[in-house]
């Protein structure tokens, strides 16, 4: 097993050096000077040229790239054009609110994605099963930014259950230990934090989930499907087992394979939905910091997001690679 | 199709073909919606009662009435009348994003496919690199350079998209590349752009075909949510994700601005769901029953 993790790893390795070149280059193929952005309208030529020479703007292509690695590396990505902060320190900010919000999100798809999944495919082309697959259809088909909306109206406008926007109550302030106001909450034994975070997780955690919860509700039907028409199944249900067994630990543990692998491909659709996402319910996370600082052309920012945002994906990716490995021992040794 | 079967006359063919698409409910409502929207995109000039960027501000927040069946905006503008026009830039953006990811992506899979070697290298590690950002992101990457527009929102869009059709090509190629027809075409001294032409093209446009009709939907939900990050269409386009962008401000005090763009986005991506998943139950026997 560790090898197989290790020759992922080193698998990985190039794809992270294609992303960065890619990064790099697509930076510097955005029209505009980065040294006029810094300094603005009054800059003389001299000013200009100093910044230039500081940020080495003025060395070959080759010799910008190999800095940028090197301080990427060290996750040095330079100053936000737009606040004149560490990029680092502004992801650092940033980054376990979109990382919570995916989780919860994520965590949403796959229960509910299963379990209606599951049901549906118990009953096949029964009522059920119809009312669920056209659930499914339309969850597939409807863009996160109009599910949000359309939850913030109902939940947040409408009934007035749930907040319209944050991360916790406006005006809570809580010590910061993890920066995920979740588990800050638990650590600190701050309760009202947890209460007031799990409310305002709620409902961009379902919008954020919605297409990747119907998503997994097709693919696990479509698997127990398969599944529960294999002799083994017979023979257990032909055994007398009970239904409910035969179904959980017979049928589903072996469906369950696929839908591994599909999880790690909504992780990428999570990390963009999260941009959406972000935006609608006015949380400070990766993906609407990489909004604003593509809207106020903040490069830096860009450049140091993407990145990690790439790193997270492939990582992530890796580790339900890991887990598949793991469920299914054939893969390791092919 | 690697063994000659006895040729069907083509009269037989063509009403088995019909035959099998009327079986499939998914197909027909699908091309149903799809044939309502392209109706709507072709005749939205008699259709829309108003102009869809005329401003007036005595009509501003109106809800739905008779006069305006889906309410106006804040500039007193018919919604209904946007959302008609709405629908021929929605299409026009899926089907050329989607035409830019086909194009470049066949080309691109077919070249690693079939020539294998450093062509394959090159094209699935450049193919592998893409893959490791997240769509939007990478979209956004390209809207940044490219600058905001909605022609540019497309091309993004098309990149994006691009490895998806890049990869499946590329191992469609590379099953069809071993049979005894290619391999005799070649053989036979055709020329590589004939055999790929003449070929191995036919032999994998099944797959390309299904994943095009998915992929347009996708596309334009993307785009919308460029539209709607304030990096594609610019106002007053008459654009679904931007409409929806503004209506988010209005959300509480007038939410059909932003109802009827998304249901409209919603209904026009069901049909072209439903018409994917149909033609891939018909040209696909082997995944029937995969879809909805």
């Amino acid at each position: 097993m560790l090898r197989y993790i290790a020759r992922r790893l080193a698998q990985l390795i190039p794809v992270l050096l294609g992303v960065s070149v890619l990064v790099f280059l697509g930076m510097h193929l955005v029209p505009g000077d980065v040294a006029q952005l810094l300094l603005g309208e009054k800059g003389s030529e001299a000013d200009l040229a100093r910044i230039r020479h500081q940020l080495g703007l003025d060395r070959p292509l080759y010799v910008q790239y190999g800095r940028f690695l090197a301080g990427a590396v060290r996750g040095d990505f330079g100053a936000s054009i737009r606040t004149r902060q560490p990029v680092i320190w502004e992801i650092g900010q940033a980054l376990p609110l979109t990382l919570e919000l995916s989780f919860a999100a994520l965590l949403f798809a796959v229960v509910v994605g299963l379990a209606v999944g599951v049901v549906a495919a118990r009953r096949p082309h029964g009522p059920v099963d119809t009312t669920a697959m056209v659930g499914v259809l339309v969850g597939v088909s409807m863009p996160v930014f109009w599910t949000g909306i359309l939850l913030l109206l109902v939940f947040g406008g409408v009934l007035g259950w749930l907040p319209l926007g944050g991360m916790v109550d406006e005006g809570m302030m809580f010590r910061r230990i993890t920066g995920l106001p979740l588990l800050d909450g638990l650590l600190t034994g701050n309760l009202a934090l947890v209460e007031s975070n799990l409310r305002h997780l709620v409902l961009p955690a379902v919008a954020l989930g919605a297409t990747s919860m119907a998503t997994i509700a097709r693919m696990s039907r479509s698997t127990m499907l398969e599944v529960l028409g294999l002799d083994y199944v017979r023979t257990a249900r032909a055994k007398g087992v009970a239904e409910p067994r035969v179904v959980r630990s017979h049928a589903l543990r072996n469906a369950l394979l696929p839908i591994v692998t599909l999880i790690g491909l909504q992780l990428g659709l999570l990390l963009s939905g999260a941009v959406l996402t972000e935006t609608i319910f006015a949380l400070p996370g990766l993906g609407r910091l990489a909004i604003t600082s593509v809207l106020a052309r903040d490069y830096p920012v860009v450049q140091g997001v993407v990145l990690i945002a790439a790193m997270i994906f492939v990582l992530a990716n890796l580790a339900v690679d890991v887990l598949y490995a793991y469920l299914d021992p054939r893969i390791r040794y092919q | 199709m690697t063994t000659a079967a006895p040729a069907l006359p083509r009269r037989r063919a063509s009403a088995l073909a019909w035959q099998r698409m009327a079986r499939s409910p998914n197909l027909l409502v699908g091309l149903l919606i799809l044939a309502i929207v392209v109706g709507a995109a072709l005749f939205a000039g008699f259709l829309a009662p108003y102009n869809p960027i005329d401003q007036a501000f005595a009509d501003q927040l109106r809800p739905p009435s008779w006069a305006h069946p889906f309410g106006t905006d804040e500039f007193g503008r018919d919604i209904f009348s946007r959302v008609l026009y709405g629908a021929r830039i929605a299409l026009t953006v899926g089907v050329i994003s989607d035409g830019i990811s086909l194009v470049t992506g066949v080309v691109l899979g077919i070249v690693a496919g079939y020539f294998g070697g450093a062509a394959d290298s090159a094209v699935m590690r450049t193919v592998d690199v893409m893959l490791a950002f997240p769509y939007l992101l990478l979209a956004m990457i390209v809207v940044a350079i490219l600058g905001p527009s909605l022609t540019n929102a497309m091309i993004a869009i098309g990149i994006v998209y691009t490895p998806q059709f890049a990869r499946l090509v590329r191992g469609a190629v590379l099953a069809i590349r071993e049979q005894e027809f290619v391999e005799a075409a070649a053989a036979l001294g055709a020329a590589s752009v004939r055999v790929l032409a003449r070929h191995v093209l036919p032999n994998v446009l099944s797959p390309i075909i299904v994943m095009a009709t998915l992929t347009v939907g996708f596309t334009i939900v993307e785009t919308a949510g460029l539209s709607f990050l304030g990096l594609g269409a610019a106002p007053p386009t008459p654009e679904w994700g931007s409409m929806l962008a503004t209506g988010r401000s209005y959300m509480l005090t007038a939410p059909w601005i932003a109802t009827f763009p998304g249901l409209a986005i919603l209904v026009t991506v069901v049909g072209f769901n439903l018409v994917g998943d149909g033609l891939r139950d018909l040209l696909d026997p082997r995944l029937r029953g995969r879809g909805f």
